[in-house]
């Protein structure tokens, strides 16, 4: 007996320990930053040697991983879900080499956005890619499923990706450990070569490969023990009633249906927790029911796939015919009303109530740099500034409202030249040290090369503060790399954020706009928190 | 047994440490736990919450419905009203009296307190200065804690516990402040009559 009390997150990370792990890759964004973070820090990790620095974005962490599984090692991808469009490319192009050791990404996707930019569903990318997806219900089969996965990735030769959302990841429960497993030692396929090298010739010969494999993964869903028809006979028998509601509920949805049926479901219910869907399994549910009823966190990727596009067959509830709200993370309340059932509140939230939006700490130096920014383009009534993710991005809201932009990582940097090259004047960036190392720096060479007319805060705090004060790519590098793209010397300017150089952070906002080409500015301050935890470690 | 409570605040106030106590205690008494946290953005001075669940059978959803929570335990007093949605109807509140002013729209106190009013299951307590008479500017949070104890339906020596285990690895003084914070919540009379 085993049973520890694990977020969702940890779960992952403990199973991948304990499956015999030999390197994790990620770059950290909210609901998954926990995973990689649990791993830096296990003792076990340490002893076995498991690799775990950050890498510099999303896309470089999943070469690396593809690279350890091309040697035979099992490894562990985490990201968030807009994370996943960075990789992408590496991605769909893993699902037609295939991998050698074991190969799970995790993609943690935020539907409701709580931290995020938008609620895109993942299960998406795993359909897209053709790959097998498995979606745990509860943290117990968060560690199960990976520890299993591996055996599965290996056994299949392809990766899995093992999607959850932000209540799976960011919650607790007791969960089981199991035995801790061998690594695998270093190999290489002997065909090696005609998997990986994704030449025209080769590829259309993986492709093949993967097709042929679909019905693997299909059997493979439809005996899981992870996919469950409850409720049903195993057979169909001519006499056996039809039901008039049948339920899909799949990953956590599960859970948030359960919650309504204390004393046990009163329908026939599919749970899904590993695609490709399985399909004799759904065959059995839509023959036995009038209607079907689908429950799942994200976007309606079932509910779509089961009413078609015309919605002309079978009778489906859900997201799209207005059952469940088309946005927004699941509840059980939200469950409950789909269900028909009541939902009873007692209170309702007074007026007096204000909303408390999250805001830059007192003290940090990027509200300096708002402070002086926002002065200076007062006197420039034209000025955008295109800012990016990070905890900058707050300078958006009262008392900076200093930002026009926030779209995608590095986006900044680009589109302050669009603009620039449209005859916006002045158009600026701000963009923090860690998003200029992930996807700014490309951007900054479109600049130099097209010496646009454009000015670049670099707002350094020497870490990636928001998701909680993870290591910065290239802390104390931030001027040598501006100046190796091509930025002329003269014209990367440091300063250090704080009140009593306001008057120089100004002038030197001032210069630089007038000069017409690319120049940077890297205000650089260490992170308060990181700099208080700093300060309390070093006591103890 | 069944509690499911909503713990409330503002990031960085700690409202983790109250769960994380409660959580080993009922691992003492061999519960089932689900509690959900709050990571990412809203940690940067916005409102936090955190549902905990603690019961004797398996626990399904992460989240607690809405009018089914046993407690609110907040830190601050708005934030106590914020989550009332989710409480029973006759479902306590243990709030922190002391508020966390990071908007400029701010109710003043007596709008505030006002909406109290109607509610007779209630502890509204200036946690922070009790703590800080302790001599415990910090511990605050486990006052409150102290005092929502005898509606958590967790044995009182199992909460002691449970701050020997999560303050355990920052030294014995720490141990010591916190089960007398943990004590003096519990026992204390100075509620703000509202």
């Amino acid at each position: 007996m085993n049973k520890q009390l694990f977020l969702g997150d940890e779960a992952i990370a403990q199973a991948a320990i304990d499956a015999g792990l030999s390197g994790v890759y990620s770059y950290p964004g909210t609901p998954s930053t926990e995973i990689t973070e649990y791993i830096q820090h296990s003792k076990i990790a340490k002893e076995r040697g498991i690799h775990s620095q950050w890498c510099c974005n999303e896309k470089t962490a999943l070469e690396t991983a593809l690279g350890m599984s091309y040697a035979g090692k099992r490894t562990l991808s985490c990201m968030k879900h807009v994370g996943l469009n960075v990789a992408a490319d590496a991605f769909m192009n893993i699902a037609m080499s295939g991998i050698h050791g074991g190969m799970i990404i995790v993609s943690a996707d935020d539907p409701s956005m709580h931290s995020s930019q938008n609620e895109q569903d993942n299960r998406v990318y795993g359909q897209f890619a053709m790959i097998p997806i498995f979606e745990p219900s509860n943290q117990q089969e968060a560690y199960d499923m990976i520890y299993e996965g591996y055996e599965w990735s290996e056994k299949w030769g392809y990766p899995i990706l093992f999607r959850i959302t932000t209540r799976m990841a960011h919650s607790r429960a007791g969960v089981q450990t199991r035995e801790l497993k061998a690594q695998n030692p270093c190999s290489v396929e002997e065909n090696a070569r005609s998997k990986y090298v994704l030449l025209p010739a080769n590829a259309r010969k993986q492709f093949k490969i993967l097709l042929e494999k679909q019905k693997e993964f299909l059997q493979a869903s439809e005996t899981s023990k992870y996919n469950q028809l409850l409720g049903l006979p195993d057979e169909t028998t001519d006499c056996a009633p039809r039901s008039r509601l049948g339920i899909v509920a799949c990953g956590i949805a599960f859970n948030y249906l359960q919650e309504n049926f204390p004393e046990g479901f009163e329908n026939p219910v599919l749970k899904i927790s590993q695609y490709p869907l399985p399909k004799k399994q759904l065959f059995r549910l839509v023959e036995s029911c009038e209607e079907i009823l689908v429950l799942e966190d994200g976007f309606p990727v079932v509910e779509e796939q089961l009413k078609g596009y015309l919605g002309l067959g079978l009778k489906v509830h859900g997201r799209l015919d207005g059952t469940l709200p088309r946005d927004g993370e699941l509840t059980p309340d939200k469950v409950r009303k789909a269900l028909g059932k009541e939902v009873e509140v007692y209170y309702s939230i007074p007026d007096v109530v204000e909303m408390r939006p999250p805001a830059l700490c007192a003290g940090c130096g990027h509200r300096d740099v708002y402070e002086a920014l926002n002065e200076v383009i007062k006197e420039y009534k034209d000025a955008k500034v295109f800012s990016d993710i990070g905890c900058y991005t707050l300078g958006a809201l009262p008392p900076f409202q200093a930002i026009d932009s926030c779209i995608d990582m590095g986006a900044s940097i680009t589109m302050a030249k669009g603009a620039s090259d449209a005859g916006i004047f002045p158009s600026i960036a701000v963009i923090g040290d860690s998003t200029f190392t992930h996807s700014g720096m490309t951007g900054l060479l479109d600049c130099v090369n097209a010496d646009a007319n454009v000015l670049i805060i670099i707002s350094d705090n020497e870490t990636t503060g928001m998701t909680g004060g993870q290591d910065s790519a290239a802390t104390g590098r931030i001027r040598s790399i501006c100046q190796g793209i091509g930025v002329h010397p003269d014209h990367v300017r440091e300063i250090v954020p704080l009140k009593k150089n306001y008057e120089e952070m100004k002038s030197i906002i001032r210069e630089e706009i007038e000069y017409p080409g690319v120049s940077v500015i890297v205000p650089c301050r260490e992170c308060i928190q990181t700099h208080a935890r700093k300060i309390k470690e070093t006591k103890k | 047994m069944e509690t499911d409570i909503i713990l409330a605040g503002v990031g960085g106030q700690g409202i983790l440490s109250i769960a994380a106590v409660i959580g080993s205690a009922a691992l003492e008494e061999n519960l089932f736990i689900k509690q959900t946290e709050v990571h990412g953005m809203s940690q940067r001075g916005g409102d936090v919450q955190s549902h905990l669940r603690i019961s004797d059978q398996a626990i399904a959803s992460d989240l607690i419905p809405l009018g089914r929570a046993d407690i609110i335990i907040s830190l601050e007093p708005l934030e106590a009203l914020r989550y009332l949605p989710y409480l029973k109807k006759e479902g306590w509140i243990v709030t922190n009296s002391k508020p966390f002013e990071n908007i400029p729209n701010y109710p003043k106190t007596d709008q505030w307190m006002k909406e109290y009013r109607r509610f007779s299951h209630k502890i509204v307590l200036n946690a922070e200065q009790i703590a800080k008479d302790l001599g415990a500017p910090r511990s605050g949070n486990v006052v409150l804690l102290g005092a929502a104890s005898p509606y958590l339906g967790i044995d009182f020596s199992h909460l002691e516990n449970g701050i020997r285990q999560i303050f355990g690895k920052k030294g014995e003084n720490i141990v010591e402040i916190n089960l007398k914070a943990l004590q003096v919540g519990r026992e204390t009379e100075n509620y703000l009559s509202i």
